[in-house]
């Protein structure tokens, strides 16, 4: 239909010296290319050029390409220079012009990119003011705890039992098959060195050993810091995105109190439970391994699971995996609370939120077992 | 009067919920057409119904002669690339600069030069009065700055068809009566027909050619036409308290 309509162009008509008129032609719409201002560039150059003026009485329809060539004609004569007589435009046109000449130019001009200097400030001062960050977060958690238990300001429990039910209850699925697998992993390596030596049976000490003391926490620290850490952080991010938390600022009603600590004491509480069930899975993997490929008859590698795992080693777990719901609550709130306003800023809070959390779980477990190791041979 | 949109016996719901039901009117070709009713009243949804972002219940909604829900996609793209929506919140993308969000609409469906998308950007801009403001990220302008620029990118490809939401919420009475001159010189100029929903007792009866009235109450529509035939004829106590502010029919006559 249109593409085959008469194209735009227009004839320069010279009525006086100093004068010339533009006869508009055709369909000035978008889905043709826009004619170019070449001849007038011209006109420009070599003649005293002073007035320019429009008739449209062949101009068939229009659309924005003709207040685009009017704009750019207009940059190119720059009036006063030379004078553009708008008269002979469609009165619609002539309207559109007006209000878009009419709007101030340029309000706020964008900050330029800087040298290396100037970032390698701006680097630093964030750097601090993320320190200074953590710093006071950490502080409005402790005040936040206080003023809780204090009864000073009230905790939600109905967020809290719906954060129980998603950190805990329906992470089991996930929690079930990494921790089976990663039983059934540690069986395989330990199974091949163990055979050397005729001392299969050992692979129960070795995967119970491993699975109560490092690696049941150890995972389910991990999966809930993809999970739920990523969650809290962008749940909060979206909340800061919407000005949600602002709204509490102002209420007088303290983001940490309100929103951190149910999410922080619903990890803390429910990690430890998921690392025992951990451990119980990861100890059944091994079974299977020890079972069906070294020969071992069940209830002998339960027996032998019994005897090598003392009270003290699973407490060692607990206490761990306790410690890894706080950091991976704390990371998860923390990023979530520091997210900037847009939709990209949610992304970003959710990815440094599980890359914080696994960073302090491993910290955590690496000053954890020094300190556990130290105090036994006290 | 040619109708360009035409519902007929439209019912809308979210699942179960019904919203409005036995919507039946026409928008014809050059109307500013507005969508008064009380907040929650279900303005927006139909708004949603007429982009085709949400099917109806029941009823049919047609673009010129077609049911614009029987159609396939491709035929549906048709329609909706002449169409232009500003929504209720601005909706503009976060993650790019005001030229980038209004450049994407033309990319999509223009294959102009790239000289020529940036020049048609710093004039819808310019427009809105926004001159000078390309480079910034949606969150680095104000709530109304945002406004406008949704409108500039809802005009961006000169629609046929604009669905404003509520234009004028948060703009200042300056800038909402520029706004209304804005909306009347688009429909003069590039010839579009405008469906408008808004409270703004002044844009309605200032720009507004025709309208209808939904009820949250009734659930339904309870007057149609101009909006001085509505506050003359309508024999609706709604009707009348919503577009006197509650004040009662010939406030004006004390
Ligand atoms: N996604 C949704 N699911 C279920 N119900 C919804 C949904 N969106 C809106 N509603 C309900 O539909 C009704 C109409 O909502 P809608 O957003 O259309 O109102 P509105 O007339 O635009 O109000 P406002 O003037 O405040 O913008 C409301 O009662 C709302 O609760
Ligand atoms: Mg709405």
């Amino acid at each position: 239909m249109l593409q085959h309509s008469p194209p735009p162009e227009y004839r320069v008509q010279q009525i006086t010296e100093e004068e010339v008129r533009l006869k508009l032609l055709g369909n000035w719409t978008l889905a043709s290319t826009i004619p170019s201002l070449d001849p007038i560039r011209d006109l420009l150059d070599r003649t005293a050029l002073r007035s320019i003026s429009f008739d449209t009485s062949e101009l068939k329809t229009w659309d924005s390409l003709l207040p685009v060539f009017i704009l750019r004609l207009i940059d190119l004569c720059a009036p006063p220079a030379v004078e553009l007589q708008f008269d002979g435009l469609p009165a619609g046109a002539k309207n559109l012009l007006h209000l878009s000449c009419s709007t101030p130019p340029k309000p706020l001009k964008k900050k330029p990119d800087t040298s290396f200097i100037t970032r390698l400030g701006h680097t630093t001062i964030s750097l601090v003011d993320k320190g200074e960050g953590l710093i006071s977060f950490t502080g409005e958690i402790i005040i936040a705890c206080i003023q809780t238990l204090n009864g000073k300001s009230k905790f939600r429990y109905n967020d809290f039992w719906n954060f129980i039910q998603s950190t805990g209850a329906d992470a089991l699925p996930i929690v079930s098959l990494i921790s089976v697998l990663v039983g059934v992993i540690l069986a395989f390596v330990g199974a091949v060195q163990l055979q050397m030596f005729g001392v299969q049976i050992y692979i129960a000490n070795l995967v119970g050993l491993a699975m109560v003391m490092e690696m049941g926490a150890m995972m389910s620290g991990v999966i809930m810091a993809g999970r739920t850490g990523a969650a809290y952080a962008a749940q909060l991010g979206t909340m800061q995105v919407n000005e949600e938390i602002d709204a509490l600022r102002t209420l007088g009603i303290s983001p940490v109190a309100f929103l951190v600590l149910p999410r922080m004491f619903a990890l803390m509480l429910m990690l430890p439970l998921l690392c025992v069930y951990a451990d119980l899975l990861g100890i059944l993997g091994g079974a299977i391994i020890g079972v069906s490929m070294l020969d071992l008859s069940l209830v002998e590698y339960f027996e032998y699971t019994r005897k090598a795992i003392q009270l003290d080693q699973c407490l060692q777990g607990l206490i761990k995996s306790a410690v890894y719901g706080i950091l991976v609550g704390y990371a998860g709130c923390l990023r979530g609370l520091q997210c900037g306003r847009s939709a990209s800023s949610v992304g970003q809070a959710a990815t440094s939120a599980v890359v914080t959390g696994i960073v302090l779980i491993v910290i955590a477990d690496a000053i954890m077992t020094f300190l556990f190791n130290f105090s036994k041979t006290m | 009067m040619t109708a360009v949109i035409t519902i007929d016996n439209l019912t809308m719901s979210y699942g179960s919920d019904i919203i409005q039901k036995d919507l039946t009117f026409t928008i014809n070709r050059g109307d500013i057409f507005a969508i008064m009713g009380g907040s929650g009243c279900g303005k927006s949804t139909l708004l949603r119904h007429l982009i085709g972002l949400h099917r109806p219940r029941t009823g049919t909604i047609y673009y010129g002669t077609e049911d614009f829900w029987t159609l396939d996609d491709q035929e549906q793209s048709l329609i909706l690339r002449k169409t232009g929506i500003l929504y209720q919140s601005g909706a503009l993308w976060s993650s790019m600069t005001l030229a980038d969000n209004l450049a994407l609409p033309l990319q999509q469906y223009t294959n102009l030069s790239g000289s020529m998308i940036q020049d048609i950007i710093h004039f819808k801009l310019s427009l809105v009065g926004l001159k000078g403001c390309e480079d910034y990220y949606p969150s680095e302008i104000s709530g109304g700055m945002r406004k406008r620029a949704g409108l500039a990118r809802a005009i961006v490809l000169d629609p046929e068809y604009l669905f404003f939401d509520e234009p004028s919420a948060g703009l200042d009475p300056v800038n909402a009566k520029n706004l209304d001159e804005l909306i009347v010189e688009i429909r003069n100029s590039l010839g579009a027909t405008v469906v408008l929903v808004t409270h703004e007792l002044h844009s309605i009866f200032a720009i507004a050619t025709n309208a209808v009235y939904l009820d949250a109450e009734e659930k339904t529509m309870l007057a149609v036409g101009s909006p001085e035939e509505m506050l003359n004829n309508s024999t609706h106590q709604n009707v009348i308290d919503f577009l006197t502010r509650g004040e009662g029919r010939r406030r004006t006559s004390s």
